[in-house]
């Protein structure tokens, strides 16, 4: 009695592969005998990606857009900018996914940013020490920041909004008085380190290159490990996950961690990236990158959503950005645009799960 | 006590000894020990608040004991948490399912212990088809990778047996698994019980259904008010063997109803719905009497009684309250009515749990407790304090927040809160849940004593005992329908089943 809602269900391995989390290898996998098993796949799959197929058609439209009117858009300059500058931010958005996962949030990205790139630039100003010296010791930073943040709300169960926001004034509080109105200068800055901001290879910057290979390490253990699956279990219904005897402080904390670790390495990234870092860097950056994670389908409730999903969802905010620029289209449209977005896919989660829900109820053998 | 000791199997696979558990000033559980042999099924046994829930948490690992010991195989064991008790084998089925809703099913059953491959990665074909073998192994058909939002309750207590069978559980505990089930899916779940006790695994199981017990078990333990009562084996008992031993005192004593003479009509219900949670529900409560509400968890009790006090929409019908219309959705035109609500759950909906006592009995009536929006303080001690010897509350002072008071007494501070607004009509949804039988039987007391009064009574309650001890009339629900209307002199704990399950609406009435 399942067969007439099943037929007229695309099958996901008759799709593209456009998605890397599901190695292909598994769908093959199936033999023709589990037919049942692959189309009742079909809907779920097809639930999780609606989200990334329909960001991904956004994001074409938008670029086609505005390349109609202005091809300057899409010339080697104008797609080595959109990548430069959406690079930090699908970092920052692959981290604070990991965190929303779980049900949490983490507020403090954007001083972790700031405080990270101004201390990066007083330690190596006028040295010369290397690029990797500075990544470490920025990601060194932001995981001190995260294990503040993640131990009160995961030991201390303290509220993550209240903790992480206490945070973000805190943290920014100690850079202002760090920074007491200087700035770090790019010209006091290493070469090596400069390199690695503005240096490609083959033609393509170093920075994208970065965020993409953390995206796809992300994506790949939140899969592909139990204690990534842990981190969706926690988000999902944190009492079975206590049942279940997973051990959620600690994966929280991790989480913390990581998107602490995330933030430092952005915050090094960004002095690499512009040489001249001001007290204020990446300010008020931390709702830009939680909209792009919700935009993206990650549910702030937790549970629900990929780290592609995430990086999509920056890339899209990123860019219209820049698409409005070239539009020459007033810049203070584009917090409205992030807004509207913003309420649009979180109603359309509700719409979805519930649509989904009952239909997944009528599934229910009778 | 006796204790009839399986002849194959001489050393118990899980036994408590003497163990003890307390929760702020509530003993759940005194000296209780039990002992759970290989291929046996184990009944406990006891009313709402005899520490059957506290006892499977502590063999689960949920709880620690305060004193006692848990052996596992002979050898002590202390559980530092689930996962511990789960690695030894234990597994529990708890009464409502803990699925995460937005998971596969695969993932549901091995989360945590999912197959690897080299280098610690999950291996996904691996998990899938570990998990079509235990649906094939089950008799199930259902789909490994879809998520578990959406399965009904029988099918989530499905995945959770699979989740049982997955790691080999030599001990299953079962918190009420038939509460939601129909008579179908309860036979195919025994079955498959039946099936794993012939393999060698222990059963514990738990259930309010007494026939059930007499169905799938071998012994029984009888736990009250935290205590063990007896262990015996089942052969030679009936139910009124059992129900006696689980009241422990005379039903006379426990539920003292007097016979009232009804008056006019206090609150009449007429083609309540609303849709998709309860249809075309009407009856009336007259003075002076108590009606029951009685059904499954789930049919839509609960869900009518604060539509009727209006704290929930209803899309169609009417509530008359001494023959006035009440306005619908709206709490406070049912209090101005004279209708009181004493909600199922004190902690969420009942109290505030963090104000004091006199606080807490104070909310209802705020503004007759002074003067222009100010509330005076003496007036309010004065109220609380009265109410709290007619209640019979034990309390240290009125000004100590009701979160330290025991399950029962808060319960009274409830109800003292609503009966200082001088009900006509008061509605109790589980008035004794989670309360200890002393503390039951004094509440079953006043509302007598209301109902003498001429207080018209509704009671919902899924505490057969109580429904059929204080009622005058019973009402069953089954999935949101009023399918029966009992009179006392007929109801019976079969003809109240036979109605709530579905079977022969009304041939009872």
């Amino acid at each position: 009695m399942n067969r007439p809602l099943e037929k007229p269900l695309r099958d996901p391995s008759k799709e593209p592969s456009r998605e890397p989390q599901q190695p292909s290898g598994q769908r093959e996998a199936q033999g023709a005998a589990k037919e049942e098993t692959r189309s009742a796949r079909s809907l779920t799959d097809l639930v999780f990606r609606v989200r990334e197929l329909s960001i991904g058609g956004a994001l074409v439209l938008l670029v086609l857009g505005t390349w109609l009117v202005n091809p300057g858009f899409l010339d080697d300059q104008g797609v080595q900018d959109l990548l430069l500058n959406s690079s930090i931010l699908v970092l920052l958005a692959t981290g604070q996914s990991v965190v929303v996962l779980t049900r949490n949030i983490d507020l403090s990205v954007g001083s972790v940013v700031g405080l990270t790139a101004f201390a990066c630039g007083s330690f190596v100003s006028g040295t010369q020490h290397s690029a990797l010296t500075v990544v470490l010791l920025g990601t060194a930073l932001g995981v001190l920041c995260g294990l503040v943040s993640g131990l009160l709300v995961s030991f201390g169960r303290v509220p993550a909004l209240v903790v992480t926001l206490g945070m973000l004034y805190v943290i920014q509080g100690v850079d202002h008085v760090w920074a007491h109105g200087q700035q770090i200068n790019a010209v006091n800055v290493p070469d090596g380190v400069l390199e690695l901001g503005s240096g490609s290879v083959l033609g393509v910057p170093y920075l994208p290159l970065i965020s993409a290979l953390v995206l796809a390490a992300t994506a790949y253990y939140l899969r592909t490990y139990r204690s990534g699956r842990e981190l969706y279990a926690i988000g999902s219904n944190p009492e079975a996950a206590r049942l279940a005897g997973i051990p959620i402080r600690r994966r929280v904390l991790a989480a913390y961690a990581f998107s602490g670790a995330v933030a430092g390495f952005a915050g090094a990234l960004w002095l690499a990236r512009f040489g001249t870092v001001v007290a204020d860097a990446a300010n008020g950056w931390e709702l830009t990158v939680v909209s792009a994670v919700v935009v993206g389908g990650v549910a702030i409730t937790g549970g629900v959503g990929t780290v592609w999903g995430a990086a999509l969802g920056a890339l899209l905010l990123t860019t219209i950005g820049s698409a409005l620029v070239v539009l020459k289209v007033n810049p203070f449209w584009e917090q409205a645009i992030t807004g509207a977005l913003l309420l649009a896919a979180i109603s359309t989660d509700r719409v979805v799960r519930s649509r989904t829900t009952e239909a997944l109820r009528k599934r229910s053998r009778k | 006590m006796s204790q009839p000791e399986p002849a194959a199997t001489p050393s118990p696979v899980l036994a408590l000894e003497e163990v003890n558990k307390s929760f702020g000033n509530v003993r759940a559980l005194r000296g209780v020990s039990l002992s759970l042999y290989r291929g046996e099924a184990h009944a406990i046994a006891g009313e709402n608040g005899a520490g059957k829930s506290t006892l499977i948490k502590v063999l689960a690992g949920v709880h620690a004991p305060d004193a006692g010991t848990v052996r596992l195989d002979g050898s002590p064991v202390g559980f530092s948490g689930p996962a511990d008790a789960r690695d030894a084998g234990i597994a529990v089925i708890y009464q409502e399912p803990t699925l995460f809703a937005d998971l596969s099913i695969a993932e549901n059953i091995f989360m945590g212990r999912q197959p690897r491959r080299s280098l610690g990665r999950i291996d996904h074909s691996a998990v899938r088809e570990a998990t079509a073998a235990l649906m094939r192994r089950l008799g199930v058909e259902l789909d490994p990778d879809r998520p578990a939002r959406g399965l009904s309750i029988a099918d989530q207590q499905i995945v959770e047996i699979a989740k049982a069978l997955s790691f080999d559980a030599r001990v299953l505990i079962m918190d009420e698994p038939t509460a939601a089930l129909t008579g179908t899916e309860t036979a195919r779940l025994f079955s498959v019980v039946d099936a794993l006790r012939a393999e060698g695994a222990a059963v514990l199981f738990i259930s309010h259904r007494l026939g059930e017990i007499f169905e799938l078990c071998q012994r029984v333990t009888i736990l009250r008010d935290g205590a063990l009562v007896a262990t015996e084996a089942l052969d030679g008992l009936t139910e009124d063997d059992l129900v006696r031993r689980m009241v422990g005192r005379d039903l006379e004593e426990l539920y003292p109803k007097e016979d009232t003479t009804p008056g006019p009509s206090a609150l009449t219900v007429r083609r309540l719905t609303r849709e998709g949670v309860f249809h075309d529900v009407s009856f009336e409560v007259r003075r002076g009497e108590i009606v029951a509400l009685a059904g499954l968890v789930g049919a839509g009790r609960s869900e009518v009684v604060q539509a009727v006090f209006g704290v929930d929409r209803a899309d169609a019908g009417e509530v008359e309250v001494g023959g006035r219309k009440l306005k619908s959705n709206s709490p406070t035109a049912a209090m101005d009515a004279g209708v009181a609500l004493v909600p199922e759950d004190r902690r969420q909906r009942g109290l505030v749990m963090e104000m004091s006592i006199e606080r807490n009995i104070a909310l209802t009536g705020l503004d007759r407790l002074g003067k222009g929006g100010v509330v005076r303080r003496a007036l309010e001690r004065g109220r609380a304090a009265d109410w709290a010897v007619r209640l019979q509350l034990k309390y240290n002072q009125l000004s100590d927040t009701v979160g330290v008071l025991s399950g029962g007494n808060q319960q009274k501070v409830v109800l003292a809160k609503w009966l200082a607004t001088e009900p006509g009509v008061l509605i109790v949804d589980e008035p004794t849940r989670g309360i200890d039988v002393g503390t039951k039987a004094e509440v079953h007391r006043l509302l007598t004593g209301l109902a003498a009064d001429g207080i018209a009574v509704l009671m919902v309650s899924s505490d057969l005992p109580e429904v059929l001890g204080m009622a005058d009339r019973v009402l069953v629900m089954h999935e949101g329908r009023l399918v029966a209307e009992i009179p006392r002199a007929e109801a019976t704990e079969e003809s109240v089943m036979a109605a709530a399950t579905g079977r022969g609406s009304k041939e009872a009435a």
